[in-house]
């Protein structure tokens, strides 16, 4: 394997900027109970379970997973709307683990979430003008008189008509709908926003729009945003840093080049050839991995390295070795993934990766010779 | 060029509501041949999805006007009596859904609700039903399928369901699939799994699948044939090549140009201006007007026809096809 490589490769420069959120081993567990009355604890959710992240002011880190794998609950336990089963949160140099009550209320003055869905996240009975306003009056920044000229001011920022200020979410479109969702996110100034899918539920000419607005904020108000999405071409677009989570661990965080050039983590590279690409040639050069079954229980982790049962690397190691079970049946995995569990190493400058085997190839042709395929230049 | 499987001709759906007449659907017409896949594109209220329903017989036709024919096989789906319909629906067209856990009933065991529609078309016992139940559960890659049939909907993930349901539309061999976004509810690699399941069910019983979907990579990835629908029109059609290489129209120019891209990286995306139209105030003239860059005032006047461009490949545009040609090359194609 590449390890002595790796080993070989100066450690990358500590960056001297100081993160504007850590987490370390974060873990959120939710608990199973059975019983009405006397009710026992019989089992827990490993939602999240020890993640230690890192994310620097004025950046975007991209978030990326399937469908339970904690990449909302991890966005929720930084805007501190879940308590940290263990481990700790710092924001802004500060612990903020454990704050409550008017420090919490403060807190969240400077972080703001955007939402998926735009038709579940804005109440239908408040005119735009009052969603908007609401961090106004929550948090008293703005004398009463002048939350109109504020929010009017904000609708015109995130390309809504300041003129609409009384009409109801109804009448605007999904992508404008999202446009009042990121007004409202904006009105207290914050430094980070967490976004978490913002555009999957958009079309595509919408999504684009809304991807712009948020990038154009960003230069304007020099902000940090933690970028939750499950499509990795809308996270390549966005993001300067990108992880990739699963079963509530990250299991590689990267540059976005080094990431997308040479994904190291079997995970990572079975969910970039998944993604289709939209031109038929890159599509048919593209290597393909089909990854096998579900995403396994968060109940119930797999032991190990918890890829370790879809794993095609380690398929494939193990068939090559020829490892068998104690029956002489073909095993599924090498034993060092079933028994050690990976952890976050060194891959290169800036790139983590949790694996005992990472990989060496490039998963998308991206700069495929247009002679040599025939598409057009 | 043999007898088309399905020949849509004229199609048009319109829904009078109180606040105005909804063209759905506005004069659709294409074919599809046997054995063929043919991806159907457009973004939500193009009227993708109520054309394929229409060709489903699944349009109330109470509270629809529906004008043209749909002949399938030979026979107009619209004008024949409901029994008919009946025999064809499920028998020689399956159709699979976007969120397949509304479309199972929650009440009813997996395998139970298999072997109904296998029991609404062939004289067979129950029991042979129920073995024909787990043998498609089977072949669509479900693990343990006697067990799994003997399970409830919601003891299976999203994938397994939509699996279950392309076992149920595939279960009594149809000429022909619609799989309306079958995979939008699901995880890239459960996706690329069901595609791939689709593909392969394809050429192992030879049936034409109709792929109606917002996502381009999707289509690229798996159709002979593209559509692209816009405002309830056919506004470009031809095989993968000619949309992602020479494309002719505007609005297609404008998706493409929208999606970022995993294989190349670039600053700024551009996005298609302005919003869909209203589908009871479609703009005069093109459609597209209001959002396409290149207008003039012939777009304002005229609605213009889907003409050909070159072997099956034709679109609807007033520009002329040496300004498209050369607007592709400058503008469009430039990304990677």
């Amino acid at each position: 394997m590449s390890t002595t490589e790796t080993l070989a490769t100066p450690p990358p420069a500590k960056p001297t900027v100081e993160p504007l959120v850590r987490l370390e081993g974060v873990k959120k567990h939710f608990p199973i109970t059975r019983g009405i009355i006397f009710q026992r604890k019989v089992g827990a959710v490993h939602a999240v379970d020890g993640v230690d992240l890192e994310i620097f002011p004025g950046e975007t880190l991209g978030l990326v997973g399937e469908t339970g794998c904690g990449k909302s609950t991890l966005a929720r336990v930084v805007m501190r709307l879940h308590n940290l089963t263990e481990g700790k949160l710092w924001f802004n140099g500060r612990d903020v683990s454990n704050v409550k009550g008017r420090e919490l209320r403060d807190l969240r003055r400077d972080m703001q979430m955007v939402f998926q869905d735009p038709y579940a996240s804005l109440n239908p009975r408040k005119t735009v003008g009052s969603i908007i306003g609401a961090p106004f009056r929550l948090h008293g920044t703005v004398p009463k008189n002048r939350v109109k000229g504020e929010v009017q001011e904000l609708m015109e920022l995130v390309g809504l008509n300041p003129e609409h200020y009384n009409r109801y979410p109804h009448e605007f479109s999904g992508g404008q709908r999202q446009r009042i969702g990121v007004a409202r996110s904006l009105a207290l100034r914050p430094k980070l926003i967490v976004c978490d899918e913002p555009v999957s539920a958009l079309d595509v000419s919408i999504q684009a729009q809304i991807l712009n607005l948020l990038e154009d904020l960003q230069n304007e108000f020099h902000l940090t945003y933690l970028f939750i999405a499950h499509d990795l071409s809308v996270v390549k677009h966005v993001s300067d840093r990108v992880s990739v989570m699963y079963l509530g661990k990250i299991v590689e965080t990267a540059e976005r080049d080094s990431l997308y050039a040479q994904p190291r983590h079997p995970y990572t590279g079975a969910l970039m050839s998944a993604v289709p690409v939209p031109d038929p040639k890159l599509a048919k050069a593209k290597r393909r991995i089909i990854l096998e079954g579900d995403v396994p229980s968060p109940i119930d982790p797999p032991s190990g390295c918890r890829f370790h049962p879809r794993c095609p690397r380690t398929q494939a190691l193990a068939k090559e070795q020829g490892l068998t079970d104690e029956h002489g049946a073909p095993l599924r995995f090498v034993p060092r993934c079933h028994d050690e569990e990976p952890f976050l190493t060194d891959q290169g400058p800036g790139h983590t990766a949790a694996c005992h085997f990472p990989l060496d190839v490039r998963i998308i042709p991206m700069d495929i010779d247009p002679e040599e395929t025939g598409a057009p230049p | 060029m043999p007898e088309p499987l399905l020949e849509v001709k004229d199609l048009r759906v319109h829904f009078p509501t109180e606040d105005g007449i909804v063209k759905a659907v506005d004069g659709v017409s294409f074919a599809i041949q046997p054995g063929e896949t043919l991806g159907v594109v457009g973004e939500s209220g193009s009227g993708k999805s109520v054309s394929f329903l229409t060709v489903m017989g699944l349009i109330n036709r109470k509270s629809a006007i529906v004008e043209g024919e749909v002949l399938f096989q030979g026979q107009d789906l619209l004008n024949v009596p409901k029994e008919e319909l009946q025999a064809i629906r499920g028998n020689k067209i399956g159709m699979i859904f976007q969120d397949p856990m509304t479309s199972l009933h929650p009440f009813y065991k997996v395998g139970d609700q298999i072997a109904e529609t296998i029991l609404a078309h062939e004289d067979i016992s129950k029991k042979e039903a129920g073995a024909r139940a787990v043998d498609m559960l089977k072949r669509v890659g479900i693990p343990r399928p006697d067990e799994r049939a003997r399970q409830y909907p919601h003891e299976f993930s999203g994938g397994m369901r939509q699996r279950a349901m392309i076992a149920m539309a595939l279960s009594l061999n149809p000429d022909l699939l619609i799989a309306d976004e079958p995979t939008t509810a699901l995880d890239v690699t459960v996706q690329a799994q069901i595609l791939d399941l689709i593909d392969r069910l394809q050429s192992e019983f030879n049936t034409a699948v109709a792929l109606i979907t917002h996502d381009l990579g999707v289509v690229a990835e798996h159709c002979d044939y593209i559509q692209v629908m816009y405002a309830g029109r056919l506004v470009e059609v031809g095989t993968a090549d000619d949309i992602y290489y020479r494309p002719m129209m505007p609005y297609t120019w404008g998706l493409l140009k929208s999606i970022p891209l995993l294989t190349a990286q670039e600053d700024r995306l551009h996005p298609i201006r302005g919003l869909p139209p209203s589908l009871i105030h479609v703009p005069e003239g093109c459609p597209f007007n209001p959002r396409c860059p290149y207008v003039f005032d012939r777009c304002h006047v005229e609605v213009p026809q889907l003409l050909p461009v070159d072997g099956f490949h034709a679109a609807a545009c007033h520009l002329s096809l040496d300004d498209r040609k050369r607007i592709v090359q400058e503008e469009v194609l430039q990304r990677t």
